[in-house]
């Protein structure tokens, strides 16, 4: 029941195969069993199971309220829930509890849905490989997965020794990892991540999910803990792209709270089926064909335009010759917001405050001392940096000006009728954490968000959807972009590839024994594995 | 068939043109590290004259920002991300308008200017760890911060 799509367990719940409180059940259990993954910071059990009564109650009168009801999700811990920690991974908020919900909560609950938890990420969201939070790292659940264990055993025999230790697993992708390891192991059926500058998109890659950037605007940010306000857009990870159209569906439209909300009226994200794709045209951007692309994506990216190609459709190469400038003005945009957003965190009015009473300015500097990682300080004084009064034009403005190159790069594809555009979302798959944590979080970022930031530049809607395994048995994901609230297409044309492709499911046969032997040496002995 | 060669040899074309642009990344690190490594090598917490971020700049960011960099790592990382952001001097920008958002064709929404909720201070108050009544405490005011030179770098602990 668990390995179900959203929309295959909704129709289990319809029909009465299973009820929201057992289906509720299942997943805290395998949450409880999957404990080791640290995709979730909060469990919220009794809410859920509360919410999953009243649901019960619904389907037996026979007033279910749509296809959420019922259905348990996953929540990143940087979105405001009421009642609930909200942390942002961040020892600023440990034990902040908002006292609202952010829009896209509410919407959730609003059709039914079930709150099992707030999942783990970067701290506030800075970072690309959910390693750099307060409550530790996110490991992806492919680590123990049957398709990469055989792989491995096969291919690094001298290595499983480090697997025995407990530290050969691999990173989640970030910052969203929390909400990606969450679905990816069956914890949940759908879960919100946030995007900056890729942070859905890239965990969703690693973890073999499909993750979906909306349009900016499209989708209330209201009650998202913000990290770039000119770029933040909630994000939705599922299982299959049509689970994804279904919570957009949910999310969609204006909201008074946030006016950066567009008011037009939300159609319906149903998507029609597409078996003609001769009249599409889609792009292949030149500029993404980066030396640093493993040839593995690159050679998956190929065949995925030849799909495209054979099934009638026009494929071309086109370019976007600010591409390689759009990561550099993404860092200075980012750091200079950031350190505006973060001004807001001084101990007074919630979160963490330090002993210090010497005077107001002390406090706050210790507070944020305290609060703050090494990450979210770099950034901040960045930031402060790019926006010095001798430095504000020549890095500030200047990067707003490249962004406006950027974004008109993208007008220009599509004005010169390209539907959508077709590129890798990371440049490999997921590496082992002992590797990725030998750069720093700012080359990491650089690295990781090469692909994805760009599009959140311009405001455009971007989907990663699972396209192959590598030889290593790991997910590889492909980017598809769209123009500016042009969703429904984007989401149609990325479920037409889906369908050809036909990517494989996580074996969790394979996760459940590995991990009973791969993790006893971490004390989890009370977390039973094998069941 | 014949698209498929097209589209392999637009990707073989593509390899060359990119072998020039690691060159220039190339050649950018080696300038990063040139101007960070008396930073790396400096006995002192505050490093002196490497390259463009003085003392009295970094002084300045730690008052403006209310957070103080900690130790010699976090001032090369500032000079790092620094030489990062200076690649965008070479993009020309003449004549382009900065652009703040990506819905400036669009008008705001703005609500009409009545009261939709409110009276929740109790609970607002809830989240604050000193309160007096109906007011959030802080320490006396008007006091700025220490001066950071003749420190050392453990100075935030002793306050």
């Amino acid at each position: 029941m668990l390995g179900r799509t959203l929309r295959e367990v909704s129709v289990a719940l319809k029909q009465g195969q299973i009820t929201p409180t057992e289906l509720c059940r299942k997943c805290l259990s395998r949450i409880q069993r999957t404990k080791f993954l640290n995709a979730y910071i909060t469990v919220s059990e009794e809410v859920a199971l509360k919410q999953a009564e009243e649901s019960e109650k619904r389907y037996k009168n026979g007033r279910s309220l749509g296809d959420l009801d019922g259905i348990p999700v996953a929540v990143k811990d940087n979105f405001s829930t009421s009642g609930i920690e909200t942390t942002c991974a961040s020892n600023m908020l440990k034990g902040y509890i908002p006292p609202f919900n952010a829009t896209v909560v509410q919407k959730l609950l609003d059709q039914g849905a079930l709150l099992l938890g707030k999942t783990n990420l970067d701290e506030f969201a800075m970072g690309s490989g959910s390693t750099d939070g307060a409550f530790g790292p996110v490991k992806n659940p492919w680590s123990f997965s049957k398709q990469y264990r055989e792989q491995k055993r096969e291919q690094r025999r001298p290595k499983l020794h480090r697997e025995r230790e407990g530290t050969d697993w691999l990173i989640a992708g970030g910052s969203s990892g929390g909400s990606a390891a969450a679905v990816s192991a069956l914890t949940c059926f759908a879960a919100l991540g946030s995007d900056t500058g890729g942070s859905t998109r890239n965990p969703a890659a690693h973890c073999g999910l499909v993750g979906f950037k909306p349009s900016y605007g499209l989708v209330s940010r209201h009650g998202l803990i913000p990290l770039v306000n000119s770029m933040d857009v909630p994000g939705i990870l599922t299982r299959c792209v049509d689970d994804t159209a279904i919570v957009l569906g949910v999310l969609a439209g204006h909201d008074p709270k946030d006016s950066t909300t567009v008011q037009d009226p939300v159609k319906p994200f149903t998507l029609p089926s597409l078996t003609d794709v001769s009249k599409l045209c889609i792009g292949i951007p030149k500029e993404y064909l980066v030396p640093e692309l493993s040839s593995e994506i690159r050679s998956l990216w190929s065949k995925a335009a030849d799909l495209f190609e054979s099934a009638g459709a026009k494929v071309i190469e086109v370019s976007l010759p600010h591409t390689s400038y759009s990561i550099v003005c993404y860092h200075v945009l980012c750091t200079s917001e950031v350190a505006s957003n973060m001004a807001r965190f001084d101990g007074l009015e919630y979160g963490h405050r330090c002993d210090v009473s010497v005077s107001t300015e002390a406090m706050y500097a210790a507070t944020r001392r305290e609060g703050f990682n090494d990450v979210v300080r770099g950034r901040i004084l960045s930031g402060n940096f790019f926006l010095l009064k001798e430095n504000y034009e020549n890095y500030f403005i200047k990067a707003q000006k490249v962004r406006r190159l950027i974004a008109n790069d993208f007008v220009n594809v599509f004005n010169s009728g390209v539907d959508i555009l077709l590129t890798p979302t990371t440049l490999s798959e997921a590496v082992p954490f002992l590797e990725f944590i030998k750069e720093d979080n700012r080359t990491r970022s650089a690295q990781d968000d090469i692909f994805t930031q760009a599009v959140n530049m311009a405001g455009l809607p971007a989907v990663s959807v699972p396209a192959a395994l590598s030889a290593q048995g790991l997910p590889v994901g492909l980017q598809f972009i769209g123009r500016a609230f042009c969703d429904q297409k984007l989401l149609t044309v990325a479920r037409w590839f889906e369908q050809q492709v036909q990517f494989p499911v996580l074996q969790l046969q394979g996760l459940m024994d590995d991990c009973s032997s791969a993790f006893e040496n971490e004390k989890l002995a009370s977390v039973s594995l094998k069941q | 068939m014949a698209a498929r060669a097209v589209w392999l040899a637009f990707r073989g074309g593509l390899g060359r043109r990119q072998a020039f642009s690691t060159k220039a990344n190339v050649q950018v690190k080696a300038r990063v590290a040139e101007r960070t490594s008396p930073v790396t090598h400096a006995l002192r917490f505050i490093p002196q004259g490497s390259g463009r971020i003085t003392v009295e700049v970094i002084e300045h960011l730690e008052r403006l920002a209310l957070v103080d960099f900690g130790s010699r790592e976090a001032v090369a990382r500032l000079e790092k991300a620094v030489a990062f952001a200076d690649r965008l001097r070479e993009v020309d920008t003449d004549g382009v308008e900065p652009m703040e958002s990506v819905l400036e064709d669009r008008c705001l929404y703005l609500r009409s200017d009545n009261v939709a909720e409110g009276n929740c201070a109790e609970e607002l108050l809830q989240n604050s760890h000193r309160v007096m009544e109906e007011y959030f405490v802080a320490p006396p005011g008007n006091i700025s911060l220490p001066k950071l030179v003749n420190k050392n770098p453990s100075y935030t602990a002793k306050w």
